[in-house]
């Protein structure tokens, strides 16, 4: 019953729900191989080093630098053979290619897995996670995403053999143009241990500034609810909610967020929540440990002075 | 150029879901249902390309009960120009895979060359049938789209992209199957005359049946449990001092 891992790299580094897969892998089967598709064969270091697993399964073609979702699909359907499971982390790279992997292979994926009940049978969220599904599956290979929030992230500490594949890079319909990166030396949303997060009420992008200010003063991550993207305070990637990235900090601190059941759905597993609002009624606030109920600015000046 | 929209039929986004104590499965019997809000904007980009002239014809797909037909009204009052209504018989549980071989099926015989659709239903927030349609016709694929420009001769597409680290651009030579997201446009209400005229629209109903094609689960769901936020204490405080005092006691800054 062995299970392969799509990594995904950022850069040359395992992303962290990539680490949250070989976590999920290793409850289900105990011979893990790694396939990493990519265009520079030295990124193999930091996969080869992945506690957990068997060996490292390498695609190097210079086409694989920004993946295209025709050539992976076909690429890692065609090594899916003696494989139960095809696990990678719930990220906007493995939605793109795992369910054209499925239609490859005649099985119905699995998204956002929470929970391993056993070889076939898991824990998944419905509804913005408002209702939470226990689904068994009755095809012979098993495809799924799971949420990095639910699983530990694998460390490292193996030394596998990495084994680079001859694959023959298929023709594509499609090509990359560019990638608009967003640069930040902050800590990454999905991975940050606190989180400040700004809403509607900030008001414009100016003002959104006063968020990022505070963000680096608690060395926190900075999200947004889809009003603040919406309105263009911020862009898309720091959106939290059912349909921007789903968040689980030690602290996750919402500034002028009203709280719509989308944006809680992203971040209600937050182990501490504080919310700065001026609005008593605002849902945000329910869901709060700490409410301060004031003036957002005010509020926000005085953290920023504040010395710690 | 004919564009193919399919849309799905689900609880309304700002209804909280509840689960049915006697069925134990999530009540819509007599909830307020809706177009999924990613398929309205799906609609809206179709019938943007189709009044710029670089469509011939719009035709909006769902599957469903009887009652899907009210979805596709809708987007028929919206302006799409006809609907193709797939029945099934009961309330089955049809799953992504299903849905893209009964969509494949339909594609293929009307030649459809684009495809927009929602990158998810907001009920089972899978986000997978845009992609596992692509992969049964082997068109090209652009998930989770905010930005659309077809090329003047209408070969192919160029589409912006909303991933984890950035905005992804590509060009997708047709036929191609785009999934849209939310900041792709915002999508018109159907105006009362429209409404009206939608009722004199075509509206082809094919039996799910007819297609032969095995809608038997993959995937079974065993149980379902409320899992909604959960009010906490809210402790009232007052100033930065006292927040940041409170957090070092909680051990997280």
């Amino acid at each position: 019953m062995s299970a392969l891992i799509l990594i995904e790299l950022n850069g040359s580094e395992v992303n962290a729900s990539s680490r949250a897969a070989i976590t999920a892998a290793l409850q289900l089967s105990d011979s893990i191989d790694a396939l990493v598709l990519t265009n520079n064969l030295s990124n193999s270091e930091s996969v080869s080093k992945l506690a957990g697993i068997n060996s490292v399964k390498m695609i190097v073609d210079d086409s694989l630098e920004n993946v295209n979702v025709e050539v992976a699909s076909k690429l890692i359907a065609d090594v899916m053979s003696g494989y139960k499971y095809l696990i990678s982390g719930s990220s906007t790279y493995s939605k793109n290619i795992l369910p054209r992997v499925g239609a490859l292979l005649d099985v119905q994926p699995i998204s956002d897995v929470c929970e391993i009940k056993s070889n076939n049978t898991f824990v998944r969220p419905l509804y913005a996670g408002n209702i939470m599904a226990t689904v068994e599956s009755s095809d012979e290979t098993i495809i799924m995403t799971v949420r990095a929030t639910a699983f530990e992230h694998s460390g490292d500490g193996g030394s596998v053999e990495v084994e680079v594949l001859s694959s023959t890079i298929p023709e594509s319909n499609s090509t990359f143009i560019s990638l608009q990166e967003s640069q930040s030396e902050r800590p990454e949303l999905t991975t940050a241990a606190r989180i400040v997060s700004g809403g509607r009420g900030l008001g414009s992008k100016e003002n959104f500034a006063l968020i990022e200010q505070l963000a680096d003063k608690l060395d926190a991550a900075v999200g947004a609810s889809r009003a603040a993207v919406d309105a263009g305070f911020i862009s898309n990637d720091y959106q939290v909610g059912q349909t921007g990235k789903v968040v689980a900090p030690q602290l996750y601190l919402a500034v002028g967020i009203s709280g719509a059941i989308q944006h809680l759905a992203g971040m209600k597993d937050s182990q501490v929540i504080v919310v700065i609002n001026n609005d008593p009624d605002a849902p945000m606030s329910r869901m709060a440990d700490l409410v301060w109920q004031t003036d957002l600015f005010g509020a926000l000046k005085e953290l920023n002075e504040y010395q710690v | 150029m004919k564009i193919i929209i399919p849309i799905k039929r689900v609880l309304d986004p700002y209804t909280q879901a509840r689960i049915n104590k006697q069925t134990e499965q999530v009540d819509l019997a007599n909830a307020k249902m809706a177009m999924n809000p990613f398929c309205e904007i799906a609609v809206e980009e179709a019938l943007t390309l189709k009044e710029s002239g670089a469509a011939t014809e719009t035709i909006a797909v769902s599957i469903g009960t009887d009652k899907t037909v009210d979805t596709l009204r809708t987007a028929l009052a919206m302006g799409v120009d006809r609907a193709i209504f797939i029945r099934t018989e009961s309330e089955l549980d049809l799953q992504p895979l299903h849905v893209g071989k009964i969509l494949a099926n339909i594609i293929k015989r009307e030649e459809a060359e684009l495809i927009i659709m929602g990158k998810q239903a907001v009920d089972n927030d899978n986000n997978q049938t845009g992609q596992i349609l692509s992969g049964l016709l082997d068109y090209s694929l652009g998930t989770f789209i905010s930005k659309f420009d077809l090329s003047s001769d209408a070969s192919s597409v160029e589409v912006s992209r909303e991933i984890d680290s950035g905005i992804e651009t590509r060009k997708l030579n047709l036929p191609a199957i785009v999934t849209v997201d939310l900041r792709l446009n915002e999508p018109r209400y159907a105006s009362l005359p429209n409404i009206m005229k939608a009722r004199s629209k075509p509206l082809e109903t094919i039996e799910l049946d007819s297609l032969g094609i095995d809608t038997s689960p993959r995937i079974k769901v065993i149980s379902v449990v409320e899992s909604g936020t959960k009010d906490r204490a809210s402790k009232q405080i007052s100033s930065a001092e006292e927040l940041f005092s409170e957090l070092n006691q909680m051990g997280v800054l």
